[in-house]
C-alpha cells in the first residue's frame, strides 16, 4: 500500500496514466467500429436480400455476437466518463440530438432480432424494417457525431455539410465489413450476392475515405498543419498509401473465384486493416486533445487514484474477456444457420 | 418555450429511462436463475416437461434480456447527456464503480448469452449449463456494481471533497474504497432489490403458466411451471418483509428525512401512529382526511412505542416531495401483503391438490398477480430515489448542481421521442409476452440433441 502510494505521487506515472487510459479508449473504439460495425453492416444490407431464408441467414449469422459486440460501445463510452469525465460531459451534452437518435437506432435494431423472431407473421415485416432502418440511422449517426466532433463541435452549414459526408462514408464501411462477414460466414447464392454487396460498397467506401482525407486539413488549419509540414509528411505517408495498396488489393481480390473457398476470409480482413488504419489517422490528428482545441487527454483525466485502480481491474479483466469472446467465437465458427434455441 | 425547467424535464427523462429499462433487468435477474434450475431439475430427474419449461421461459428471457440490453446503453449516455455535473463532481467514485461493472459483468453476460440461446446443438450439456449459470451470475454481478454506485450515493462515506475541478471546483476524492464498495445502505438495497427480481420472476413464471392453464394448455410443464412460481414466492416473501424492514431501520439512521416523508410524519414525536392512508399536505404541513393507528409507526421503525420518529419540519426545505414517497411506499407494502396471502394460501392449495387440477379461481388470482412483481419493485424504487430529493448525492450535491447546459426544448423534445418508443415496445412486449403462451402447446417440443437420450429413456 505504501509502495503503491509513492508510485501514485511520481510525476511520470500521473503523465503516463490518462495517456494510458486515451490509448484503452482508443482500442476498446476500434474494436467496437469492427465488431459492431459487420453487424450493423449486416442491418444495412438486409432489405437486399430478398428471399426469407437469406434474411433468417443473415440474422442467424449475428444473432449469438450483437450484444457482446455492443457492450464495447458501452465500454469506450464508460472509459470516456471514468478517465475523461469533463470531456465526456462536454461531448455529449454537444452531440445530444445525435446520441438520442443513435439511442433509437440502436434500440430499434437490438430488439428486433428477438421480436422478428416470435412475432405473429404479419408483423415480421415491420421488424424487418425495424432491423434495417435501426442499423442505417445508427451508422450515419455514429458518423454525423464523428464528423463534428474532428471540427471540434462546431455547430454550422459547413460542419454540418462535412459531418453528413462522413455519416454516409461511415455507413458504407459498415455495409462493407458486413458484406465481407456474409463472405465468410455463408455459401451459395448468398455468398454470391454478398460478394456483389462488398464491391458495391468498396466503391462507396473509398469515394467517401477520400472525401474526408481532403476535406478534414481544408476544414481545421490545425489539421492541416499536423499532416504537411516537413518531415512529418514523410513518415506519415505510410498511412495513405498502405490504405490505397489494401483497397486496390480488395478490388482485385473480390472479382477473384478464390473469395468463395480459400480466401473466405481475406475480404474481412482487409477491411479491418484499413478501419485500423483510418483510425491511426485520426488519432494522429487529435492527439492531444480529447476534445478537439478545447480539452487535452490530461486536463480532462480524473484523480490519479481513481486511473490507477481502474488499470488494474483492466489488466486482471481484460485477457480473461479476450480469452472467452475467442472461445465463443469458436464455438460457433463456420457457416451461419438461422436462428434457433434448440 | 421559455417556461420548461430543464431541471424538471431532464429528472423526468431520467425516471423514464430507468423505469423502463428496469423493468427487464427486474426479470432477467432472477428469471437466469429459475432457467438454471429447470436445467437441473431436469438433470436429475430426466421428467422431459422441466426441458419444455427450460425452452419457453428461455424465450422470455431472451425477449426481455434483449430490451434490457438496449435500455441499458441508453442509460449508459443518460449521465453524460444530462448529468454531467454528476461525473464532474463525483466522477472519482462513480467512474471505477460503472467500469468495473462493464469488465465483470456486462462482456460476461453479454458473452455467454449467445452460447446460451444458441449453442443447444453446438456444445455438451455441461458447457451449455455453464453457460446458463455465467449468465445468471453476470446479471447478478451487474446488480451488484450498480447497486453499490446507487447505494453510495445515498448514503456516502469514504471520500473527502477537494477543490481539485474547473475554477476551485469540489470533487470528491475516493479515501477509503473498501468503505465505499460495502457503504452502509449497500447490503440492504442490494439484498431487498435482489429478492423483489426473485418474486417478480416468480409471479411472472406462475401467471403465464396460470394464462396457459386457462387456455386449457393443462400439460405438465405448466403445473411444474405454476407449482414452481408459487413455491419460489412462498419461500422469498417473508424474507423480503423482513429485508424491508431492517431496510426502513438502515435509512431511519442515514436518511432520516426520507422515513418522515414514508410515514407523512410532521412533527418529531414519539408514539407515532401509523398512517394508512391520507392526503399529506405540503402547504398546511398536515395530513388531511387521514385514517391512523396509534403508536406503530414508533413500534415499526424504532422496535418501541415510545422510540422517537423524525419529523418533516426538522428538515423544512430539504425534505422530499412527502406525497409520491408515502403513496409508492404504501403501494409496495400493500403489494407486499398480497404476495404473502396469495403465495402461501396458493402453495397449499397445490400441494393438497398435487395430484388433479388447481381450483379455478387460484389460477385467475395467479394470472391477476401476474405483474405484482414490477408494481412493487418500482414503487420501491420511486420510494428510494424520490426520497433522496433534493439531493443528488446524500448531503454532497444537489439535483439542480448537476444540470447539463441543454436547452428545455431538446430535452422535452427528446422525451417525447423515448417516451413514444418505450409506448410503442412495451405494448408489443407484453403482446408477445402473452402470444408465445398462447404458442406454447402448439410449439412442437424441441427433439433433444443425443447427449440427452439416455436420460429421456430412463425417465
Ligand atoms: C439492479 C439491477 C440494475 C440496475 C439498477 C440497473 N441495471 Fe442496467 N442492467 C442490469 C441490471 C441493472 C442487468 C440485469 O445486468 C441487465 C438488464 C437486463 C440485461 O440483459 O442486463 C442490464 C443491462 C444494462 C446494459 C447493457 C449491458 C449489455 O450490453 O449486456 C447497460 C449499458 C446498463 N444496464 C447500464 C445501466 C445504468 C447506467 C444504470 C443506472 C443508472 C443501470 N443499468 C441500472
Ligand atoms: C412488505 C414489506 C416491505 C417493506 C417493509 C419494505 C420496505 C422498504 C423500504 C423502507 C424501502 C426504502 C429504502 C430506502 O430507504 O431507500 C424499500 C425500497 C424498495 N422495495 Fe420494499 N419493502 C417491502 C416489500 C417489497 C416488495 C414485496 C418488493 C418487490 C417485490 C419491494 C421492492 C423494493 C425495491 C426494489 C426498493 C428499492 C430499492 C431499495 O432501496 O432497496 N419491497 N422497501
Ligand atoms: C433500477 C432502478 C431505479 C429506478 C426505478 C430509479 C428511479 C428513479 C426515479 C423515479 C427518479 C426520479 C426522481 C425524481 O425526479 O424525483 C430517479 C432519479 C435518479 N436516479 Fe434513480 N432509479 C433506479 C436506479 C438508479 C441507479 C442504479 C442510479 C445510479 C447509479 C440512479 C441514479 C439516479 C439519478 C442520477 C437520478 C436523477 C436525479 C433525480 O431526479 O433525482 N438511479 N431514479
Amino acid at each position: 500500500m505504501e509502495f503503491f502510494t509513492l508510485w501514485l505521487a511520481n510525476p511520470t506515472v500521473v503523465a503516463a496514466l490518462p495517456l494510458v487510459f486515451a490509448v484503452l479508449m482508443g482500442i476498446a473504439i476500434v474494436t467496437y467500429v469492427v465488431l459492431d460495425g459487420y453487424d450493423l453492416g449486416v442491418g444495412i444490407l438486409f432489405p437486399l436480400a430478398t428471399h426469407k431464408d437469406d434474411k433468417d441467414l443473415m440474422m442467424g449469422s449475428i444473432g449469438p455476437f450483437w450484444d457482446a459486440n455492443e457492450t464495447w460501445l458501452v465500454l469506450a463510452v464508460g472509459l470516456l466518463l471514468v478517465a475523461f469525465p469533463l470531456a465526456h460531459g462536454l461531448i455529449l451534452t454537444a452531440l445530444y440530438l445525435p446520441v438520442f437518435f443513435m439511442l433509437i437506432g440502436l434500440i430499434f435494431r437490438g430488439v428486433a432480432f428477438e421480436f422478428r423472431a416470435k412475432a405473429k407473421e404479419p408483423h415480421q415485416q415491420f421488424w424487418n424494417w425495424a432491423f434495417f432502418g435501426g442499423s442505417l440511422l445508427t451508422a450515419l449517426m455514429q458518423g454525423y457525431m464523428l464528423g463534428i466532433y474532428i471540427l471540434g463541435l462546431q455547430h454550422g452549414a459547413v460542419a454540418t455539410l462535412f459531418a453528413l459526408v462522413i455519416s454516409l462514408c461511415l455507413a458504407a464501411g459498415y455495409a462493407l465489413i458486413g458484406a465481407c462477414w456474409l463472405i465468410m460466414k455463408t455459401e451459395g447464392a448468398l455468398q454470391k450476392k454478398a460478394v456483389h454487396w462488398a464491391r458495391e460498397a468498396l466503391s462507396y467506401t473509398a469515394l467517401g475515405m477520400v472525401a474526408v482525407s481532403l476535406m478534414s486539413p481544408l476544414a481545421s488549419a490545425r489539421i492541416w498543419n499536423k499532416w504537411f509540414s516537413l518531415p512529418e509528411v514523410f513518415w506519415l505517408a505510410p498511412l495513405p498509401l498502405l490504405s490505397a495498396a489494401l483497397f486496390a488489393y480488395l478490388w482485385w481480390l473480390l472479382r477473384q473465384p478464390q473469395v468463395f473457398k480459400a480466401a473466405v476470409w481475406q475480404p474481412f480482413a482487409c477491411v479491418v486493416a484499413l478501419m485500423l488504419l483510418g483510425f491511426l489517422g485520426l488519432a494522429y490528428s487529435f492527439f492531444p486533445y480529447v476534445v478537439p482545441e478545447k480539452l487535452t487527454i490530461w486536463q480532462a483525466a480524473s484523480a490519479t487514484g481513481s486511473l490507477a485502480l481502474m488499470l488494474v481491474g483492466a489488466l486482471l479483466v481484460l485477457p480473461v474477456m479476450f480469452g472467452y469472446t475467442f472461445f465463443v467465437y469458436k464455438i460457433f465458427h463456420g457457416k451461419a444457420t438461422g436462428l434457433s434455441y434448440h | 418555450m421559455e417556461s420548461l425547467d430543464p431541471v424538471l424535464l431532464a429528472r423526468l427523462q431520467f425516471a423514464a429511462n430507468i423505469t423502463f429499462h428496469f423493468i427487464f433487468p427486474a426479470l432477467t435477474i432472477a428469471l437466469g436463475w429459475v432457467l438454471l434450475f429447470f436445467k437441473l431439475a431436469y438433470a436429475r430427474t430426466g421428467n422431459l416437461a422441466w426441458m419444455e419449461n427450460y425452452f419457453f421461459y428461455t424465450k422470455i428471457f431472451a425477449l426481455s434480456f434483449a430490451l434490457g440490453v438496449v435500455s441499458g446503453i441508453t442509460m449508459s449516455f443518460q449521465f453524460g447527456t444530462n448529468w454531467p455535473g454528476f461525473m464532474e463532481r463525483v466522477g472519482n467514485i462513480a467512474g471505477p464503480l460503472l467500469a468495473y461493472e462493464v469488465l465483470t459483468a456486462f462482456f460476461l453476460e453479454a458473452t455467454f448469452l449467445g452460447v446460451m440461446l444458441f449453442g443447444f446443438r453446438k456444445v455438451s450439456d455441461k458447457l451449455h449449463t455453464t453457460a446458463t449459470l455465467l449468465v445468471a451470475l453476470g446479471t447478478t454481478l451487474s446488480a451488484f456494481w450498480i447497486l453499490v454506485l446507487n447505494s453510495w450515493m445515498h448514503t456516502p462515506v469514504g471520500f473527502e471533497m477537494l477543490p481539485t475541478g474547473p475554477g476551485g471546483m469540489l470533487q470528491a476524492h475516493p479515501t477509503d474504497w473498501l468503505a465505499i464498495v460495502f457503504n452502509p445502505s449497500l447490503p440492504y438495497r442490494l439484498g431487498h432489490t435482489l429478492v423483489a427480481s426473485g418474486l417478480t420472476a416468480a409471479f411472472v413464471v406462475a401467471g403465464l403458466a396460470a394464462y396457459r392453464w386457462l387456455r386449457h394448455d393443462r400439460t405438465i410443464a405448466v403445473k411444474l411451471a405454476m407449482q414452481t412460481g408459487v413455491g419460489l414466492a412462498a419461500i422469498l416473501i417473508p424474507l423480503q418483509i423482513w429485508l424491508g424492514h431492517a431496510h426502513g431501520v438502515n435509512t431511519l439512521e442515514h436518511q432520516p428525512a426520507k422515513i418522515a416523508a414514508m410515514e407523512a410524519n410532521w412533527e418529531t414525536r414519539s408514539h407515532a401512529p401509523l398512517v394508512l392512508v391520507a392526503h399529506p399536505n405540503q402547504t398546511t404541513r398536515s395530513n388531511d382526511y387521514a385514517l391512523e393507528i396509534p403508536a406503530l409507526a414508533s413500534w415499526f421503525v424504532t422496535g418501541s412505542v415510545d422510540g422517537v420518529v423524525p419529523g418533516l419540519n426538522d428538515y423544512i426545505g430539504n425534505h422530499p416531495p412527502v406525497a409520491p414517497v408515502f403513496w409508492g411506499f404504501r403501494i409496495m407494502v400493500g403489494m407486499g401483503l398480497m404476495m404473502l396471502a396469495v403465495s402461501w394460501v396458493g402453495a397449499y392449495v397445490l400441494w393438497r391438490q398435487r395430484n388433479g387440477q388447481p381450483p379455478r379461481w387460484l389460477v385467475y388470482t395467479l394470472l391477476g398477480m401476474f405483474g405484482s412483481g414490477w408494481i412493487a419493485t418500482l414503487s420501491g424504487w420511486y420510494v428510494t430515489e424520490i426520497g433522496r430529493q433534493p439531493w443528488l448525492v446524500s448531503g454532497v450535491l444537489r439535483v439542480a448542481d448537476a444540470v447539463g447546459p441543454v436547452p428545455a426544448d431538446t430535452i422535452a423534445l427528446t422525451l417525447a421521442g423515448y417516451l413514444t418508443t418505450y409506448g410503442l415496445l412495451l405494448v408489443a412486449y407484453f403482446t408477445t409476452l402473452f402470444y408465445l403462451a398462447r404458442q406454447a402447446r402448439t410449439a412442437k417440443t424441441p427433439s433433444l440433441p443425443s447427449w440427452s437420450y439416455h436420460k429421456t429413456n430412463k425417465g
